[in-house]
């Protein structure tokens, strides 16, 4: 290596930055994007609802239907729409949900983005397009095609927003979705049976069963959290055991007029953390992940397990009729049902697609009451008619039982990491924190507390 | 060289014309990289959400970096993988170098190839497959029992304290092949000249290397260490496989923090300042390394 004498090459790199830089100052990145106008919103007599009389269209639509089941009822759906509609060209594009997540935002802020999206519910993706005018508002779409009526409300809020996008759970709807998502309990139907353990009625009876299936050295609850936000889920199930629905929907959503410093709160923090002290979590849960979590619980690892129903077919696949799920029992046997849950991706309109009465139609298709039955036969959660469906007794049918009570009871409770667009980073590292004893309870609620209370009130 | 005049110059000096033959390369280079690098910075100085209209910022990006007590710590882990992706590598490939070269190992080639493997791997698969070896049933916790230390086995990347070098370990074996290569290369272009004039001077092999051995390859460890300080300061998929920056915030990087803000928050303004602020930072590193190794070889 010769020393050269490099300043003067680099000057003139800097200098062709700089006058780049310059020429460029001129447009403000997004200048070149449509100004965010929310279109109107068009009365429900103007819809047009026969598909087949729409003139030939091409529909353009990305979903994240990629695996197993999911890829089977949409492959099964679209094929029985073209041939019902031969007229509709549907244009189908498939990412896995982290590809999704990262491209739509790019495609949506093009000048021909796809007629037909599935947008995540949360702030930064749903809320940003709504926010940024991408969306266009389905009321009158659900009008015309009574949604309205096989969708409870409970599910329907969550692809709510107001038309300034500021606003969550509430306002225009921007989505319809597919499939329903609830997080209860999984449990090892053998395992109980070999401890003597009754299945839980309330919550102290799930306690005392950890403390059993402790004692008689099992793993109690099946957890994994190197990913931060398996916690979360754990964490939204104990909180909604004592905190009142109403409380979690306006933390969960961002809105103004709740607080986490409440005793409740701490109490939900306080239980959490007795429960790692005693033990009743896996073995280096924070340095286990979430898949490997559950894999071990599939292999008879593990009396109980908190997670989301999405797991249920991989679960199956492992523990055949040995397992089974509930919803979280409440604090007395007939307690109201409360639990965290939600919808798949909703499937939205773009706002500048040519072809909306063909994108509704589309939606309508795959989310009518025949598609219920499709998602049902394939293994889905319908997140409406679920109590209809014909399903063989077992782990399937205790799915669908939890999900069609909790929302037909409106029981369902937000995700907590909806609340502003940084919460889930918040609250997952916060856990990690509270879980390893390197934050107390009163610590945790003060961090959660400051990103709540700063949105809530910048917000408006 | 002759000074004899012409009117154009002597030969080998720079004319105008010839910025006519760098026009096509600057060209795709100013179109490809100048310009994205332009108007990063640009976005950096925006508050941007990506979707709508920008609103001019100014520095405001940066100083919320300086002020972002979460970033400062993210470029605290980033020099920290330095000693991992970087000074360990050097250490490590400069023995296993020297032992290689000096031994005269017959298959050489062999050796050469296993110590380069892991640099033959995509980063995710070396991330997954660590992830394994850290888990609490993984198989370092195996090893550590079978040896009766179960005192010290623990879920690795969900440890406060040792999340952070279980991350660097993995840079550590994943660069240390190149090092080692590179180094050898080095190595073998000394001349034995040099080896011999030492040996009659009464060394050994110690002092033979670092009389001879080690001042003659810093080139090579100038290039080894600013390739390896460039991959620590930018790791990304790493942290993003393993660990996601937990538990808690021990394990941000940079990097991710680029990723997340701009994919995953909205806030793509900022991440343009964070991603500029490392751009400059590995610059200033890498300049720096170059210089100190030019200017102890002149």
């Amino acid at each position: 290596m010769t020393a050269q004498p490099r300043a003067s090459r680099t000057l003139p790199l800097f200098a062709a930055i700089t006058a780049i830089t310059a020429a460029l100052a001129g447009c403000a990145p997004g200048s070149s994007a449509p100004p965010a106008s929310p279109s109107a919103q068009p009365s429900a007599s103007a819809v047009r609802t026969d598909a087949a009389a729409l003139g030939d269209v091409t529909l353009t639509v990305w979903d994240q239907e990629v695996r197993g089941g999911q890829a089977a009822q949409m492959e099964q759906l679209n094929k029985a729409f073209q041939e019902k509609y031969p007229n509709i060209k549907l244009n189908r594009v498939s990412r896995s949900f982290d590809d999704l997540n990262t491209t739509l935002r790019l495609a949506l802020s093009g000048n021909e983005p796809p007629d037909v999206v599935e947008a995540n519910n949360g702030r930064s993706s749903m809320g940003a397009f709504v926010k940024a005018g991408q969306l266009r508002p389905l009321d009158a779409f659900a009008e015309a095609y009574g949604w309205k009526e096989r969708y409870p409300e409970s599910v329907l809020r969550y692809s709510r927003y107001s038309a300034d996008g500021k606003l969550f759970g509430e306002g225009n709807l921007y989505g319809l979705p597919q499939v329903g998502e609830v997080v209860g309990v999984f449990y090892n139907r053998a395992k109980l049976t070999e401890l003597g353990i009754q299945l839980p009625k309330t919550w102290s009876d799930l306690e005392t069963a950890l403390a059993t299936a402790k004692a008689e050295g099992e793993v109690p609850l099946q957890f994994g959290n190197l990913d931060k936000w398996p916690a979360v889920h754990v964490f939204g199930t104990v909180q909604s055991r004592v905190v009142p629905a109403e409380q979690i929907s306006t933390l969960a959503f961002g809105r103004k007029g709740a607080t986490w410093n409440t005793p409740e709160n701490s109490q939900a923090a306080e239980q959490l953390v007795s429960w790692a002290e005693k033990g009743y979590f896996a073995d280096g849960f924070n340095g286990q992940g979430y898949d490997a979590a559950w894999q071990a619980f599939g292999k008879g690892q593990g009396v109980f397990l908190i997670a989301g129903t999405w797991l249920l077919a991989d679960l199956q696949k492992a523990l055949g009729d040995d397992l089974g799920f509930m919803l979280p029992p409440g604090s007395t046997a007939d307690a109201p049902p409360v639990a965290t849950g939600g919808t798949g991706l909703p499937f939205a309109i773009t706002a500048k697609s040519p072809n909306p009465d063909a994108a509704a139609a589309y939606i309508n298709f795959i989310t009518s009451a025949d598609a219920m039955k499709v998602l049902a036969d394939t293994g889905n959660l319908p997140v409406a008619d679920t109590a209809d469906q014909s399903v063989p007794d077992g782990p399937q049918k205790d799915v669908f039982t939890a999900f069609g009570t909790a929302s037909a009871e409106n029981g369902l409770v937000p995700y907590l990491d909806y609340a502003t667009p940084t919460f889930a980073d918040t609250l997952g590292a916060a856990l990690q924190d509270l879980l390893a004893g390197k934050a107390t309870p009163q610590e945790f609620l003060g961090t959660l507390e400051e990103d709540y209370k700063t949105f809530a009130e910048s917000n408006g | 060289m002759s000074s004899k005049p012409r009117a154009a110059g002597p030969p080998g000096e720079p004319r105008r014309v010839a910025y006519l033959y760098l026009l096509p390369a600057f060209a795709i280079y100013a179109v490809f990289l100048l310009y994205p690098i332009g108007r990063a910075v640009q976005i950096s100085l925006y508050d941007w959400d990506g979707l709508t209209l920008g609103t001019w910022a100014g520095l405001d990006n940066y100083v919320a970096i300086v002020a972002d007590e979460g970033l400062r710590a993210a470029f605290g882990h980033a020099l920290v993988l330095i000693v991992f992706y970087a000074l360990g590598p050097l250490v490590i490939g400069l023995a296993l170098a020297a032992i290689l070269h000096h031994a005269k190992v017959r298959g050489l080639g062999f050796f050469r190839t296993v110590v380069f493997l892991p640099q033959v791997i995509a980063m995710v698969v070396v991330a997954v497959a660590w992830r394994r070896v850290y888990a609490p049933d993984g198989s370092l916790n195996g090893l550590l029992s079978a040896l009766g230390l179960d005192g010290l086995t623990r879920g690795w990347l969900g440890d406060y304290t040792f999340a952070l070098p279980a991350v660097g370990v993995v840079g550590t074996w994943f660069e240390t092949g190149l090092v080692t290569v590179l180094l050898l290369a080095g190595m073998s272009r000394i001349p034995p000249e040099l080896y011999e004039a030492a040996r009659l001077d009464g060394c050994g092999a110690v002092r033979e290397f670092f009389a001879v051995t080690l001042p003659s390859v810093r080139g090579e460890m100038a290039v080894a260490l600013t390739l390896t300080v460039i991959a620590a300061l930018r790791t990304f998929d790493l942290v993003y496989v393993t660990t996601r920056g937990g538990p808690g915030t021990s394990t941000t990087v940079p990097s991710y923090e680029v990723y997340h803000r701009a994919f995953g928050l909205g806030q793509v303004g900022s991440a343009a300042a964070v991603g500029v602020t490392l751009t400059v930072v590995i610059f200033a590193i890498s300049f720096g390394i170059n210089r100190f190794a030019d200017r102890r070889v002149s």
